[in-house]
């Protein structure tokens, strides 16, 4: 496949974050690190179009106000790091009949069509965030916002997720900007590495 | 059928009731004797007022006059609900949402019956239009209130999941929809177990009332379907303006959620 630029930042910022030029490809991870209360999360919540920011930011050429903000979402889906549940059990979170491509999901990270039926209060927190992962990659979206999505995982469930984020990038060419703190996960998964120092998000080498 | 009507010494006996309830009161240290006398003061004071007010204003029969008591009527509901929230909308809208549900549901229902309904000449003879009016906003009032509350408190809490709903590509009204229902159903408890109950276990006060004053049950109770249908109606639509209006504000022309339009809690 072709490379090309799937998401840009132009000027782009929110809150206390100097205005950002970014460009990502298609297929391409980036990670972005910094300490608690630096910003990363407002920016990904900015790049979703959750909160107001300034600046500009397209989806290939379009610019997000071109989108319907339900559409730009799903195609640029932030995932919180707290995966959040309305109804009684999981599968009514989701639309119904699964697809192939999400039943398969469920099952790379160790679920079933069984899992449906689950009480969500019974589900632990773990569980939880891997099933919410789930459910933001079954509406297909092109770009990827996670904030720490392996936050509350154990080492093995996290390669898991890992392995199934990278997955669904090798079928479907997404872009991944990643919120992490643990620099082992960082090289694993990201090409190029930013940090938000002093309200500036910069690349570095590690 | 004649009314006994009530002398001064009457009501002082009944007065007594209250005095004797606000010195239990204070010797068992509720600290509420003060509270029961300054409301009760309060009842005799604005209940006097209102029985000078009505008098004048039914010799009138002036629909200018009337129109200014409807006004005064929905300004004080307005506030009223504005001050029962939790977390009310900053600026106009804090006192806006209640006040134009209230006045559009209240209005229409009422002038729809007054005209239709009781179809007096004029629509407007003070001695209906005042008091239906009356219950109409008050209990749509009560309605709007318990709606609002409910949808700005809920909302305030599962902001993350209304957050959540959105990152998922919902849009704003599929984002709050559980929220603004379940807030619906809250305003309308109030006049269903009204409704429910009628009869069995409360006798309605309106309808009592017109018993102790001489008109014929059957007469009286008409008057009391009328007046909880028209209630129900009235509260529907005040719940129904009041959530869609405060919904719709708790977000921004893109669909983010507005959560800052809400006041810190009190």
């Amino acid at each position: 496949m072709t490379v090309q630029t799937q998401l840009k930042l132009a000027n782009f910022s929110c809150h206390n974050l100097k205005p950002i030029n970014l460009q990502l490809e298609s297929g391409e991870t980036i990670s972005i690190s910094g300490e608690s209360g630096a910003g990363k999360s407002l920016l990904l919540r900015a790049i979703a179009d959750l909160i107001p920011h300034q600046g500009q930011c397209f989806f290939k050429t379009q610019e997000m106000n071109t989108f319907a903000p339900q559409q730009w979402r799903r195609q640029v889906a932030y995932l919180a790091s707290e995966s959040q549940w309305w109804f009684d059990s999981i599968g009514e979170h989701f639309d119904l009949p699964l697809s192939e491509q999400t039943a398969s999901y469920l099952k790379t990270i160790g679920f079933s069509l069984e899992t449906l039926n689950w009480d969500v209060m019974r589900c632990s927190t773990g569980e939880r965030q891997r099933l919410g992962i789930i459910r933001a990659l079954a509406s297909s979206p092109h770009v990827l916002l996670l904030d720490e999505p392996t936050a509350n995982l154990d080492t093995g469930n996290s390669l898991q997720v890992e392995k199934l984020f990278w997955q669904y990038q090798q079928q479907t060419q997404c872009s991944i900007i990643w919120v992490a703190h643990n620099q082992e996960q960082i090289q694993r998964v990201a090409q190029r590495k930013f940090e938000i120092r002093h309200a500036e998000l910069i690349e570095v080498q590690v | 059928m004649n009314v006994v009507s009530l002398s001064l010494f009457d009501l002082s006996l009944a007065a007594a009731l209250v005095l004797v309830m606000a010195s239990l009161s204070y010797f068992m240290q509720l600290k509420m004797t003060q509270t029961i006398l300054v409301a009760a003061l309060r009842t005799v004071v604005q209940l006097l007022l209102i029985g000078l007010i009505l008098k004048w204003l039914f010799a009138q029969e002036d629909f200018f006059w009337i129109g200014i008591m409807w006004l005064v009527m929905l300004l004080v509901a307005g506030r009223e609900i504005m001050a029962r929230q939790t977390r009310r909308f900053k600026g106009v809208w804090g006192y806006g949402v209640g006040t134009v549900s209230v006045f559009i549901s209240s209005f229409v229902v009422g002038i729809f019956v007054l005209t239709l309904v009781v179809d007096n000449t004029p629509w407007y003879t003070p001695q209906y239009a005042i008091p239906l009016m009356g219950m109409i906003i008050g209990n749509t009032m009560t309605a709007a209130a318990l709606s609002l509350e409910s949808l700005t408190k809920t909302a305030w809490q599962q902001r993350m999941i209304i957050e959540a709903r959105l990152a998922l590509g919902q849009t704003w009204r599929q984002s709050i929809s559980d929220i603004a229902r379940q807030s619906i159903r809250i305003g309308l408890f109030p006049i269903i177990n009204a409704m429910a109950a009628a009869g069995l276990v409360t006798l309605p006060g309106m309808m009592s009332g017109q018993i102790l004053g001489g008109t014929p049950p059957a007469e009286a109770v008409k008057y009391q379907i009328l007046i909880m249908f028209m209630i129900t109606a009235a509260s529907g639509f005040a719940t129904l303006i009041a959530v869609w209006l405060g919904a719709r504000h708790l977000f921004d022309e893109r669909q983010r959620l507005s959560i800052q339009h809400l006041h810190a809690e009190r």
